[in-house]
């Protein structure tokens, strides 16, 4: 290695007389960083996405490899937030991804100290079983003047502002039509 | 802004570099406040102080933008004789019911007007939250109205107002908020200076304005100023709210909320809306003017999507399938039922009440008394192991031997595992990509929803019972797709679109649904979203190769309007008001509108068109009337309806306050909405002398790095490490005198709990000079809870229930406190020291401080 090339190996020799006076491209990389190329750019397909923390709405592209989620980056082209994301919104891809998240069904009967297991269809089967039971046993036709009600006060919900428009939708079209007025979300909050 | 939307701050940021002056009002120094021009702090719970004293301020000096306030606002329309100001009824507007809490609003309405539209008494609406209806339109006006363009007439509004704020000085403002008067000068003239023909400003508030016993009068003083300024519909104005979760707006455009319908259309009530017609007729108001008119329309296409083929006019379109409303169903009123046994499941839908709603400790013994909870979330939050961590564990008040409600934890899909759209905080619906499938047990709740509604079909199907009909008869066929079966979103999107039932062509927008059963629409201020079949929400047209208002991105509710009243950025004449603020304008030879946005007015009504007399609709609007929504087109300075705690915004202290109120006998705002529940006691506040037992003002709000309950960040280890452990702010004099050490411990007691933080003692806060005495004020992140990466005790256990009468928002922002050094006690201990507080402040199961503040002691009931 020649003294000029020694020299040229500093990076801030390279930020001092080179391209980069803030030395956050050229002039801090190193043979092993030359050769790294990004995830986003080896990745089999990117989706267009939304921030799902706070509705400023900032755009999002999802980068996926072999099914998974590599690398979230902010979206450049969107008109609010100019390809930026918050330090929350940085953290979707740890988010998505978390080992903390739950990924099976759990139980817990009356009573019990401990979670169990449960088979997603059959959790649901008994879901729908409940609601219709707690639906007889609450029922209410008419008020005392004789005046429709068709309504259950036994069963709430609450919960929607995380959800997507046309979850919010199927949720209210099917707890009107089971008589379930009491439905709320974080807009009351 | 800086602290909970900084991404969204980048735009006050780029508007600073072009000039503009950025105040920043919080009662805390916060990264907002390092960028601002200049910090304001204040004693939270006196934004109307604030906000009356701009007002007074532009009204005194004869500031307001003239030309816009005569013609696009109600300050020229006389109101009635009969009302009287809450500034002649120390406290109390005229109509006021101490029985109730409600006001009958005959008195406030326009001269003439009085007895027209029948009971005006609110009982009703506060109880079912009425107020939220009008976030889409304005109240009924009947008739043509009485006007002094002069501005003289003793009952005209500007009048009214002018003294209604008279004894909002500067001097008052210092007073009541804390703010010394050259800072308050400070921003009440950089703000008058900022707006009129030339130039706009901005306003920008969060849930430090919504979550207040009165809190939407808040919004009101906002709006009061905007209007006067001239700063609504216009480029660079309006009052913006910055709303806190990816869809909240979408969720209450699409409500899941008890009182609403999509598109606000009010849920039935049993005793106004026993049939269709009582109920289309609540809403559009048979001779109303404005947009409103076209109501019955969105009743029938909303009834035609529910019900598909079973829906017909002979049938009011299965109107009588709807459950009714007969008064308050909301969260606080379902959690005080649930501690009595009355409701038997509970759904939480990425929703944590346990650490996320006022008083978490009646939260969680509500939800140890049901029947079954279903918890549908990433994680295994707090809402789904109360059972077994929760705090009330400790302290013996939940046993999990003896809990008898039943849990079911289904996981859901995140973001990336689904696609839909998004409302963000501009009313823009933007269509999320799906990137992979959910893993495991993961589903989205679209597809637990669908399938759910499908097995209670499939279970009841041979079920002959009326109550039964609503389900089986319901439009449930969505298409499904793939190994999970999961449903079409995109379908779900076309039917809140809505079609034409015979063809099933998507619906253009919304001036195409019908009332005769030949259209079907979901959510009819979301039709045009699917206008041509085409997806408009999944627009990407990148922001550099379009126009800054940037129309081809996403879509916005109304018909893709992405300014509102946006009519008004263009004078009465149609001509912008100058060629800086350019939006709107009129083309006279093409006979349009046109702009930079879709314009928010009929696009080939001209400025000079006015309605013949007893027109109703949409031709009842008269060309120079940018507010087509409300049935006079005009901007409420005062509100004769819709607000159902007063006409006009007036300073009450919060439910919870160390101070008696300097403007009013009443002290706090007489139409809250209190819960007298054995479990809510309420900490007493002046003139009650035990008030004194909890000195101390605190406040709550967010990290930028943690989220809401903490449910999507204590989870995850990147922002949990940024953001580790709970702890509470406090002044280095309020340390000095409590005898708190920076980086030790503290805990804080209210009537409902006492949590403990760790202490960071800075000049963030500052104690505030009010009224001759020192007022300390404390401030708590409220994130933390007891499951996750990182835990700490939870802010929300302090909060005591005390709601906003219009929307059902609790007072959150704002209570008393004590602060002690240490933490706190353990086990049975910790609930005996909370009873100790209770006891020394006089605060029992059966009492509450009343609603309507007694004359003081030793003083004469001159009123």
């Amino acid at each position: 290695m020649g003294i000029r090339t020694f020299i040229e190996g500093w990076p801030v020799y390279r930020q001092l007389t080179g391209t980069d006076p803030l030395g956050r491209g050229a002039a801090a990389q190193s043979p092993r960083t030359a050769e790294l190329t990004a995830r986003t750019e080896t990745a089999d397909s990117m989706a267009r996405s939304v921030c799902p923390y706070c509705a400023v709405g900032c755009g999002q592209r999802v980068y996926v490899k072999d099914g998974q989620v590599t690398q979230i980056e902010g979206d450049e082209d969107s008109p609010i937030s100019r390809g930026r994301l918050c330090p929350k919104g940085a953290a979707s891809k740890s988010l998505v991804t978390s080992p903390l998240r739950q990924t099976k069904v759990r139980y817990r009967r009356p009573y019990a100290t401990e979670w169990e297991d449960l088979e997603l269809d059959v959790a649901l089967d008994m879901i729908a079983d409940r609601v219709l039971a707690a639906r007889e046993e609450t029922w209410e036709d008419v008020d005392s003047e004789g005046r429709p009600l068709n309504r259950t006060l036994g069963i709430s919900s609450l919960g929607g502002a995380t959800l997507d428009n046309e979850e919010n939708y199927l949720i209210k079209k099917l707890f009107t039509a089971m008589g379930a007025l009491q439905i709320e979300n974080q807009a009351r909050i | 802004m800086a602290e909970a939307h900084p991404v969204g701050f980048q735009w006050v940021m780029e508007a600073k570099r072009r000039g503009a002056k950025v105040f920043h009002v919080d009662p805390r120094f916060t990264r907002t406040s390092a960028l601002a021009d200049t910090y304001l702090p204040i004693r939270a719970g006196t934004d109307i102080a604030l906000l009356g004293g701009v007002v007074r301020y532009i009204l005194e000096n004869g500031l307001d933008f003239r030309e816009y306030v005569l013609s696009y606002t109600n300050a020229a329309t006389i109101i009635s004789e009969e009302f009287v100001d809450a500034e002649e009824g120390d406290g109390l507007f005229s109509g006021f019911n101490p029985e109730t809490g409600a006001y009958d609003q005959t008195s406030w309405q326009y001269a003439g007007q009085e007895g027209e539209s029948g009971s005006m008494d609110t009982s009703d609406e506060r109880d079912t939250a009425a107020g939220l209806r009008h976030e889409s339109h304005g109240m009924p006006i009947p008739g043509q109205v009485l006007r002094d363009e002069s501005l003289q007439h003793p009952r005209c509004v500007y009048q009214i107002l002018k003294r209604h704020y008279a004894r909002y000085t500067p001097e008052m403002v210092e007073r009541v908020c804390g703010i010394p008067q050259e800072k308050f000068l400070e921003l009440a003239r950089a703000w008058t200076e900022n707006s009129g023909r030339e130039r706009t400003g901005a306003l920008v508030y969060s849930v430090g304005w919504t979550q207040h016993s009165v809190g939407v009068q808040y919004i009101r003083t906002g709006a009061i100023i905007q209007t006067l300024l001239g700063n609504i519909g216009r480029p660079g104005g309006g009052v913006m709210a910055l709303r806190g979760h990816a869809s909240i707006q979408g969720s209450t455009d699409i409500p899941t909320l008890f009182n609403l319908l999509p598109g606000y259309l009010p849920m039935p009530h049993h005793a106004k809306h026993p049939t269709f017609d009582e109920w289309a007729d609540s809403i559009h108001h048979p001779g109303q003017k404005g947009f409103w008119g076209n109501a019955r329309a969105y009743c029938a296409s909303l009834l035609k999507a529910y019900w598909g083929d079973a829906a017909t006019p002979e049938n009011d379109f299965c109107y009588g399938y709807m459950p009714r409303m007969t008064g308050d169903h909301g969260t606080y009123q379902q959690v005080l039922n649930m501690i009595d046994g009355k409701v038997k499941g509970y759904f939480l839908l990425g929703q944590n009440p346990a650490v996320g709603s006022a008083h978490g400790r009646a939260q969680r013994l509500g939800m140890a008394n049901l029947d079954w909870l279903v918890v549908r979330d990433l994680f295994m939050i707090e809402s789904a192991t109360f059972w077994r961590n929760g705090p009330e564990v400790e302290t013996g008040e939940i046993t999990p031997e003896q809990c008898r409600t039943e849990v079911f934890f289904l996981p859901a899909a995140s973001h990336v595992e689904k696609e839909g759209t998004f409302t963000q905080t501009q009313r823009m619906l933007q269509w999320r990509e799906k990137a992979v499938e959910p893993p495991g047990d993961a589903r989205s709740e679209l597809w637990f929803f669908y399938h759910l509604g499908r097995k209670l079909r499939e279970k009841l199907a041979r079920s002959e019972k009326r109550r039964d009909r609503a389900l089986l008869d319901l439009a449930w066929d969505y298409p499904t797709q793939g190994p999970l079966a999961e449903p079409s979103a995109e379908a779900v999107l076309r039917e809140i679109n809505g079609f034409d039932v015979a063809t099933g062509r998507p619906l253009g927008g919304f001036t195409e649904a019908r009332a005769d059963g030949s259209t079907a629409v979901g959510c009819w201020i979301y039709s045009g979203v699917y206008a041509d079949g085409v997806n408009q929400a999944a627009r990407r047209k990148s922001r550099h190769e379009q126009n800054w208002v940037a129309g081809e991105w996403g879509w916005a509710w109304p018909s893709n309007r992405r300014t509102l009243y946006n009519r008004a950025s263009a004078d009465p004449d149609g001509r912008p008001w100058s060629e800086r603020k350019k939006y709107i304008w009129w083309d006279e030879e093409k006979g349009e509108w046109t702009g930079y946005d879709v314009p928010d007015f009929e696009k080939t009504k001209p400025p000079s068109y006015r309605p013949k007399a007893g027109t109703s609709g949409p031709e009842g609007i008269a060309g120079d009337d940018p507010f087509v929504m409300q049935a006079d087109g005009k901007a409420w300075l005062y509100a004769p309806s819709g607000v159902v705690d007063g006409p006009l915004p007036t300073h009450y202290e919060p439910a919870e306050s160390p101070m008696r109120n300097p403007l009013y006998r009443q002290q706090a705002n007489p139409s809250r909405k209190v819960y007298p529940d054995a479990i809510n006691s309420v900490n007493p506040s002046p003139p009650e002398e035990q008030a004194q037992i909890f000195p101390y003002v605190f406040t709550v709000s967010r990290l930028t790095e943690h989220h809401t309950a903490g449910g999507m960040s204590r989870m995850v280890r990147p922002l949990a490490e940024l953001q580790p452990e709970m702890f509470v702010e406090v002044s280095p004099e309020l340390a000095a005198e409590v005898g708190l050490t920076h980086l030790g411990w503290a805990h804080l007691i209210t009537g409902r709990a006492a949590i403990e933080a760790k202490v960071l003692v800075t000049d963030r806060l500052t104690p505030l000079r009010v009224e001759g005495r020192v007022i300390h004020q404390v401030w708590l992140p409220y994130h933390f809870g007891y499951e996750g990466l990182v835990t700490g005790d939870s802010a929300n256990d302090l909060i005591g229930i005390t709601l906003d009468p219009n929307v059902l928002i609790q007072e959150s922002k704002v209570g008393t406190c004590d602060v002690r050094p240490g933490r706190r006690p353990t086990g049975r201990a910790l609930r005996e020291m909370v009873e100790d507080y209770q006891r020394r402040a006089f605060m029992s199961p059966d009492r509450h401080a009343p609603v309507v503040t007694p004359p003081d002691p030793g003083t004469s009931d001159a009123s």
